[in-house]
């Protein structure tokens, strides 16, 4: 198992944000855990990104090692497990290019750095034309490629996704989700998305969860999870 | 008023500017990667001042002084500014360890007030080790004067003014050419996301502490050869305008830290020949006593126009993932 998430527990202050989930994501596999506004799918990012502070109890398992035991930046540089954050959050006052480099900040293997940009140019070639534009300027589509660039050039052994669809037009959702079903195809590189788009998750994951508040309520393959009665009626607004 | 006189002035606001200047960008680094007001760094400027005086005196030890010195005065100088820089970075990389890193998710008033603490602790730790006299600071190099056309320059005054700006410049390299400079400007745009994407904050909050420190420590070396008398408290006014210089600088720019202490060394400066003007045209009588409340008053006024400071930088507002 590549990673395994037990009993993981979250508050901020006194509300309870995850109340002890349990879920796994396998090698190479796509994973999507789905739910409304405030069910604590970003938290359940933040706390793998350990980004927030998790109750005693909490258990999560990478690779075999206690993940626990790695600060936020090491899970990124060490573990290779990037994300690409709620809002994207790029460094608006650096270059297209400047947010790709800087996120190979820590990458030991840098004679691969050169193969890597050319890859993400590749995926989405609009970041090539704009290289040199501040990140803040771009629009909200490529902002989102630079994000998820951004998260490809920092660690591709796993990439962790809050709601990439936001904001994008269809068309350009399509594109998005073909690149990152072309990175887990080309690179190998596991994919835990969450998203509000249910219809659009299911498609794209192998598996999925059902969050609701701070509980899962549900899992299974994404053709079960379609057809499951409920979720139709909840989600699918079917 | 005269060119020559105003040549003159311009010469000195140069010299108190570039101290300005060195200050204010270890407050304006600080304040731009962690959006903390590092309140103790003028008394860093303090314990590098007494540092680099520590320093020379060592070394002037070693290699003799007058017509027996081994090596030439400013060679001296050179290595008291080099190895004075290299020691109070340690303090300031000790402040940021044992003052602020714990009080990194603390409400930044508490990080404020611990800065001012931090300040008092080390001017009384001055008095206390070493008795709170004010000390000599030596004088590494010869002073000579210079008349160009009727304009006196030191050879002191040159040299503050061109190390301050190889400083300076060397700073802005740092930061716009190397990797760890980039992780400066984005921990300026958005500090909390820094480590999301695998660059290690502390490193380079410890770094940024660092480099503050140890520019601090050559202003107050080259405050030392200008004025060359130290006391424990010579950080207090020199602190709080370099915070200002910082502020009016902007917010994230290197640059504008170091263009805003030079116009406050200007206005300064320029602000008692101004009132002299003032006096005579307008048969007034304001004292040059109140040289400060109108410099700072001009100070005021320049950032009700300019609210985010001269070349303050865009950045995230989010505190939070
Ligand atoms: N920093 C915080 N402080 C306090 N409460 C928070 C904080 N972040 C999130 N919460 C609360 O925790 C719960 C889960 O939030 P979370 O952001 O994980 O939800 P989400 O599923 O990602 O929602 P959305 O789809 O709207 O992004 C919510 O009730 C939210 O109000
Ligand atoms: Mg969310």
């Amino acid at each position: 198992m590549l990673l395994e998430v037990e009993n993981l527990r979250v508050s901020y202050g006194q509300i309870k944000a995850l109340q002890g989930i349990s879920f796994t994501v396998d090698e190479g596999e796509i994973i999507t855990i789905i739910g409304a506004n405030g069910a604590g799918k970003s938290t359940a990012l933040r706390a793998i990104s350990r980004m927030v502070p998790v109750e005693e109890g909490s258990r999560m398992t990478y690779r075999d090692q206690d993940l626990l035991s790695f600060a936020p930046d090491k899970v990124v540089s060490r573990l290779g497990i990037s994300h690409v954050p709620e809002g994207r959050r790029l460094f608006g006052n650096l270059t297209v290019m400047e947010n790709l480099i800087l996120a190979c900040f820590a990458r030991k293997d840098r004679d691969r750095i050169p193969a890597d940009l050319k890859r993400v140019f590749n995926l989405f070639p609009r970041l090539q034309e704009r290289q040199e534009q501040k990140a803040g300027t771009l629009s909200g589509g490529e902002q989102q490629m630079l994000a998820i660039g951004r998260a490809f050039m920092s660690g591709r052994q796993m990439m962790l996704l809050d709601e990439p669809s936001m904001g994008l037009a269809p068309l350009l959702m399509l594109n998005v989700f073909e690149a990152l079903k072309e990175i887990n195809q080309q690179e190998g590189t596991s994919i835990l998305l969450v998203e509000q788009n249910a219809r659009l998750a299911l498609k794209f994951a192998q598996r999925g969860y059902v969050l609701e508040t701070g509980n899962l309520v549900l899992s299974g393959s994404s053709a079960e999870l379609m057809n499951n009665p409920e979720i139709k009626k909840a989600y699918l607004g079917a | 008023m005269s060119l020559n006189f105003f040549m003159q002035n311009l010469i000195n606001a140069l010299q108190w500017g570039s101290f300005y200047a060195l200050i204010a960008l270890g407050y304006s680094m600080v304040y731009s990667i962690l959006m903390l007001f590092n309140f103790a760094h003028g008394d860093i400027f303090m314990v590098g001042a007494y540092i680099g005086l520590g320093v020379a005196l060592l070394l002037l030890k070693i290699v003799g002084t007058g017509t027996a010195a081994l090596v030439p005065g400013w060679l001296v100088l050179v290595a008291t500014i080099l190895i004075s820089m290299f020691l109070t970075a340690f303090v300031g990389i000790i402040v940021e360890r044992v003052a602020y890193r714990p009080l990194r998710d603390a409400p930044r008033a508490s990080a404020a007030i611990t800065g001012l603490m931090v300040g008092i602790i080390l001017e009384t730790s001055n008095i206390l080790f070493l008795g709170g006299q004010r000390l000599a600071f030596p004088q590494l190099i010869q002073s000579q004067t210079y008349n160009i056309g009727g304009i006196f320059i030191t050879n002191k005054k040159i040299m503050i003014v061109i190390v301050s700006i190889a400083l300076m410049t060397a700073l802005h390299q740092f930061v716009t050419r190397t990797r760890w400079g980039m992780a400066m400007r984005a921990m300026a745009y958005d500090f909390v996301v820094v480590p999301l994407v695998g660059v290690p904050l502390n490193t380079i909050a410890v770094m940024t502490f660092a480099i503050g420190s140890a520019l601090a420590a050559a202003a107050g070396i080259l405050f030392g050869l200008a004025y060359p008398v130290l006391d424990p408290y010579m950080g207090v006014s020199f602190g709080w305008k370099a915070f200002v210089a910082a502020i009016l600088g902007g917010r994230g720019s290197i640059m504008g830290a170091c263009i805003a202490g030079f116009m406050l060394g200007f206005i300064e400066i320029m602000t008692v020949p101004g009132i002299q003007i003032l006096n005579r045209l307008f048969s007034l009588n304001i004292g040059s006593n109140l040289r400060d409340l109108i410099a700072y008053s001009i100070v005021l006024v320049i950032l009700v126009f300019r609210p985010h400071g001269l070349f303050g930088e865009p950045y995230s507002a989010k505190l939070r993932l």
